[in-house]
């Protein structure tokens, strides 16, 4: 058997932005947490358990206020929704995981997607390998939440911009995934689709309305056999 | 302080996003066949929503004022160039992440 070169280096090396954004943007959750007057545990059980950076901020104003717990369901799903196109991207990777599978699937955040769907296929790529890269990504969000809700007021360094590090990894992910005829289209189907989106519906829509727009246009050009 | 609603609202969160993360495992894991409309989004989807994830990342961007779009464009632009020049992953993400932190405190 040839070497695998999907070791612990290799997923360590490919985590190192996530780290960054993770690290800064989980430090920024926890410490908006604390500055709202939440105890130290509020802001680490969120991460532990909800682990979506999105979601956990937009639960900060529903914290402490009585909810309708069913209306909060649905604001989580809609925000979240984006997720079903990670589970049906990842199908096939995850299928022969075993019972590594349900921790890859609770960690499949933005951010791990991004990494690992666009590894190569070809490569007979280990589960190992998946559920590493997913528990660096786990541990630099919690890592971060805890340093900020530890901190609480008091801000060592100035690292506003920081979080720019998740754009330009999304940048970098996406050309790679361009470097083939299918990934161009489909590629620039999201960016068109999604810029459409967000000048038309606005910040607050863009996500549901881009997911079902790429749907369609995804459809269309199956219809026009533009990948073949 | 009563700490139970609070837990409650954590659960209720996490149960929301991992509904969103399971349900295409829970749906179409057992079976071995995956349709095949199923298998072609399978192929298609990670680049399109790589697209989505850019231009979610500039949602936020306030695009009446010149000092906040600039930074933004100025260091996009710079990870496209460096990365199409070199294409290293680590090397255009950390050019591009150092510009945008000066660039924000310039402007």
């Amino acid at each position: 058997m040839i070497e695998n070169r999907y070791t612990f280096k290799h997923a360590f090396i490919k985590t190192i932005p996530i780290m960054a954004g993770y690290v800064f943007l989980g430090f920024a959750f926890g410490l908006l947490m604390r500055t709202s007057g939440f105890p130290i545990w509020y802001p680490v059980l969120m991460s532990l358990f909800i682990y979506s950076g999105a979601l956990q901020f937009a639960t900060i104003p529903l914290v402490g206020v009585a909810v309708n717990p069913l209306s909060a369901l649905m604001l989580g799903v809609m925000i979240s929704a984006r997720h079903l196109f990670y589970g049906i991207a990842m199908l096939k990777r995850y299928r022969h995981s075993g019972s590594l599978k349900y921790p890859l699937i609770f960690g499949l955040t933005d951010e791990t997607f991004s990494v690992l769907s666009t590894e190569n296929q070809e490569d007979e790529i280990p589960s190992m390998y998946y559920f590493t890269v997913t528990s660096l990504d786990y541990l630099y969000w919690n890592a971060g939440t805890l340093f900020g809700a530890i901190a609480g007021g008091v801000i060592p360094f100035d690292l506003a911009g920081l979080d720019f590090a998740l754009t330009a990894l999304f940048i970098v992910l996406l050309l790679e995934q361009m470097k083939t005829k299918q990934g161009m289209i489909s590629g620039l189907t999201g960016l068109v689709v999604s810029g459409l989106s967000l000048l038309l519906f606005g910040s607050g829509q863009m996500v549901i309305t881009s997911m079902v727009g790429i749907v369609v246009a995804l459809l269309v050009e199956r219809q026009l056999k533009l990948y073949e | 302080m009563n700490n139970t609603p609070f837990v409650i609202l954590v659960l209720i969160m996490a149960l929301s996003v991992q509904l969103t993360r399971f349900l295409p495992f829970l749906i179409f894991g057992k079976n071995k066949d995956v349709p095949k409309i199923v298998e072609y989004f399978g192929k298609v989807l990670p680049a399109a929503t790589m697209g989505l994830l850019v231009i979610y990342c500039f949602k936020d961007v306030d695009y009446s004022s010149i000092s906040s779009i600039l930074p933004t464009v100025l260091a996009s632009i710079t990870v496209i160039a460096i990365h199409l020049w070199k294409r290293n992953t680590i090397v255009s993400i950390s050019v591009g992440t150092i510009i945008y932190m000066i660039l924000l405190r310039l402007m």
